[in-house]
């Protein structure tokens, strides 16, 4: 059937047991271990321990259920890739980070095994370790700088500083050690944050750490963002989200829930009618985007948010139990190479579907998601076709899709960020059969907040432009995350929060907005 | 939150509802709807029209037919008890100005939504006529609220059990002819929104009709919910949910929203609820 097969060259092992990848671990820190407790290790001996493999689950089994696939480092592997820090003086993996977290300190604690200093090291940077170590893309950030990698010239090759930070979070919540962070004495200020996403979490805890009384606003019925209806159980387990939820509950941050920011109330109304201090805005890049081809409104046609969302916020997955229903898919195309075209095409396989394609205009080299995701979707049996573009999606004679049409591509002239554009060939098409198409293009600013808000300054994008400490053009209003950015990363999002934050709290300090109520 | 004052059964499948949500009470214009769940874990996500509002009492009426597996478990709460998640106002407000003579189009449980709107294009100056259909006298709504609000009111009743027997679009062609209409808005089932927009077009009278299509967020996020608005691509929940109806692509959005059929009857019959003893 197919006229395509183009699939990703095979780059990934054998699947091996988590059994047999713990017990080499065993033999190692046997080996290294006693030599690092007296602090005879060279650096010769270091750059000589392999990589700890990531033990996951079957890809056999795990294409048929919707738990985690990684399933984390043992102690013995947590402290031998920790080894693996060359601790250079200049720490460029500080610099490759985006919250800057001490990294060489907290594997040195890890490496020591001093689980709960490592954590806490991690902690005065970053918020969501839990979900940093699982989601971010290590590979094009800290592990981009690491020596390990440099020497090695392959950024997947340094030490996995995500895995580490993994195991030292997991490590204190399955302990049950997390604590919670104290909050500072009652400022008297109020502020509301628009989003319950990684922005918006982030802002809350430091708000609520200096004292303010806290409010977030969230349009879902649960608390997370993209964090809860976005990113799959099998990629992030939603216990750990709900625990950092509960952790801000603690803290006596307020959630008021079904409540969407545009519609039941404005952003205006927050400050005229219910007077609070100040408000961030952190309502996430949450507009789907479609390709604009013909035949995109076709029933079978879904947008990865949609996909998702389904599965995820509303469980779709359990049939049994559940009332939302998700399409019944026997072959189905993912468009796009992001994190969320992996996420998707995943999930169509664990929700039944016998083959699952994933079509992107330029090479596997050029896809944008994590490594780990690619390599996770290929060994699930996910089949990809590079070079490839969506002309049009066919129907049949009751709207439903029968086929996509594709025009390939090829490799031109490097573009202004050297990387060599993808060019159609002209006269080249292909059709597939298929019964579901995703589109998984990503996402443009909602426009609701902008269309309800006078005087709020976006881009021609649509999001809302702020200075260096986050502020928006209207007086007390602050904002962060995708709306800010585009759609980016959960540590990116986190990172303008805590900005943000430290901006709200300054600002009410020294009096830059007069107090309300 | 959402405790529910106030239940009513109109007819054989049709309730009517009263419950507290000050904010959604407080906000919401003619031509918005909610989303409401019934169970945070296990609920389905639906759109329902808002009937209408007291905001002195903080509270929201909706009327619905209960026919699916939410539906269904909606109606048999009862007064006291609490709808778990509702969320609101949602969709564009009805765009309102004095244009001269409005005729207001509603069929069936689609009669509810066009209550606000009846309400605020009579107060914006404009003389209303309004037409309403049902399949048999016993499943009209709203007849005495609708009269109170508008000049004249036109019954159509498929059997002929009240008013005329015919279908709504007759006397809507009657009126074209006679040079009635400024603007006509039309809220129904898709079929009958359809037709309503086809007896229009001729007459060149621009034509409003508010689509109740498959939605999981209602905020713009997933795009289950758009249709497809002459060349253009539009969500029914951020653009709408009223859009110019000789512009729609009315089969499309009916095909679309059959697109979990299969699951949706398999839902009911699981449920339970509301199964005749016959069934």
């Amino acid at each position: 059937m197919m006229s395509e097969d183009q699939r990703v060259e095979d780059t990934t092992e054998e699947h091996r047991s988590a059994e047999e990848i713990a017990r080499e671990a065993r033999r190692l820190w046997q080996e290294y271990g006693p030599r690092a407790a007296e602090g005879t290790l060279k650096n010769r001996d270091r750059r000589a321990i392999p990589q700890m493999a990531m033990p996951a689950q079957d890809p056999a089994e795990r294409r048929c259920n919707q738990m985690e696939v990684p399933l984390g480092y043992t102690e013995e592997q947590a402290r031998l890739e920790a080894l693996r820090c060359l601790n250079c003086p200049t720490a460029p993996c500080i610099a490759g980070c985006p919250v800057a977290i001490d990294i060489p300190r907290f594997l040195l604690q890890a490496a020591a095994g001093k689980f709960q200093d490592s954590i806490n090291t991690i902690k005065e940077a970053s918020l969501l370790p839990a979900v940093c170590g699982r989601v971010c893309p290590q590979e094009s950030q800290c592990m981009l700088e690491c020596t390990v990698g440099k020497v090695a010239k392959d950024p997947m090759q340094s030490v996995a500083i995500g895995r580490v930070e993994r195991y030292v979070a997991d490590l204190e919540r399955e302990e049950d050690r997390v604590e919670v962070p104290a909050v500072g004495p009652d400022t008297g200020f109020r502020v509301g944050v628009v989003g319950s996403g990684p922005a918006g979490l982030t802002v809350a805890a430091d708000l609520r750490k200096a004292g303010h009384q806290v409010e977030i606003f969230e349009a879902f019925h649960k608390p997370g963002g993209v964090m809860i209806y976005g990113i799959p159980e099998f990629r992030l387990p939603k216990e750990i989200v709900r625990k950092e939820i509960e952790g801000l509950e603690k803290m006596g941050v307020t959630f008021h829930l079904n409540f969407l920011i545009g519609r039941t109330r404005t952003i205006e109304d927050l400050i005229r009618k219910d007077h609070f201090d100040a408000l961030f805005i952190g309502s996430g890049a949450g507009l789907p985007k479609f390709m604009e081809i013909p035949g995109e409104n076709l029933v079978g046609v879904f947008s990865a948010n949609e996909y998702l969302t389904r599965a995820n916020l509303m469980k779709a997955y359990d049939r049994e139990h559940v009332d939302t229903p998700i399409y019944e898919s026997r072959v189905v195309a993912v468009l796009g190479g992001g994190n969320v075209a992996m996420d998707a095409a995943r999930m169509a396989l664990r929700l039944g579907a016998e083959e699952v394609h994933v079509i992107y205009r330029r090479t596997r080299r050029e896809m944008p998601a994590r490594v780990e995701e690619v390599d996770h979707a290929h060994e699930e049996g996910i089949r990809f076709h590079f070079l490839s573009s969506p002309v049009e999606i066919l129907g049949d004679e009751q709207g439903r899709v029968r086929a996509i049409r594709c025009q390939r591509y090829e490799l031109g002239e490097p573009d202004d960020s050297g990387r060599r554009r993808p060019v159609p060939v002209e006269g080249d098409f292909f059709e597939m059969t298929v019964d579901t198409v995703i589109p998984s293009l990503g996402n443009v600013a909602n426009p609701l907040i902008r269309k309800t808000t006078d005087n709020l300054e976006t881009n021609k994008w649509g999001n809302i432009v702020v200075d260096e400490h986050n502020r928006t053009s209207l007086d007390r209003v602050y904002a962060g995350g995708d709306i800010v950015l585009g759609a980016a990363t959960v540590i990116l999002a986190m990172g303008e929060g805590r900005r943000a934050a430290a901006a709200i709290t300054e600002d009410l300090r020294s009096g830059r907005w007069e107090k309300k109520g | 939150m959402n405790r529910i004052t106030e239940k009513k059964q109109l007819s054989s499948d049709v309730f009517r509802m009263t419950f507290e949500a000050p904010y959604i009470a407080e906000a919401r214009k003619a031509g918005q709807f909610l989303i409401i769940q019934l169970d945070d874990n296990y609920g389905e996500r639906i759109p329902l029209t808002i009937a209408d509002a007291d905001e002195a009492k903080g509270t929201i009426t909706i009327i619905f037919q209960a026919v699916g597996k939410t539906t269904l478990s909606l109606a048999a709460l009862e007064e006291g008890q609490a709808i778990a998640n509702v969320l609101g106002p949602l969709g564009t407000p009805t765009h309102i100005e004095n244009w001269g003579t409005a005729v207001c189009v509603g069929g069936g449980i689609g009669v509810a939504p066009m209550h606000p709107i009846v309400q605020a294009v009579r107060k914006a100056g404009n003389k209303v006529i309004t037409i309403m259909g049902a399949r048999n006298r016993e499943l009209l709504i709203l007849e005495e609220e609708m009269r109170r609000w508008s000049d004249e009111v036109i019954i159509c009743t498929d059997d002929g059990s009240y008013g005329r027997k015919d279908l709504v679009t007759a006397p809507l062609k009657e009126l074209c002819d006679a040079g009635v209409p400024h603007i006509v808005f039309a809220i129904g089932p898709p079929i009958m929104m359809k037709f309503a927009a086809e007896t229009t077009r001729p007459y060149g009278v621009r034509t409003m009709v508010s689509l109740n299509t498959i939605m999981v967020d209602g905020t713009g996020m997933c795009g289950g919910c758009r249709v497809t608005v002459g060349n253009d691509t539009k969500f029914v929940c951020m653009d709408g949910p009223e859009f110019d109806g000789h512009l729609v692509d009315f089969d499309n959005m009916m095909s679309r929203q059959k697109a979990y059929l299969k699951q949706e009857a398999g839902a009911r019959d699981k449920c339970g609820i509301g199964r005749r003893h016959d069934e």
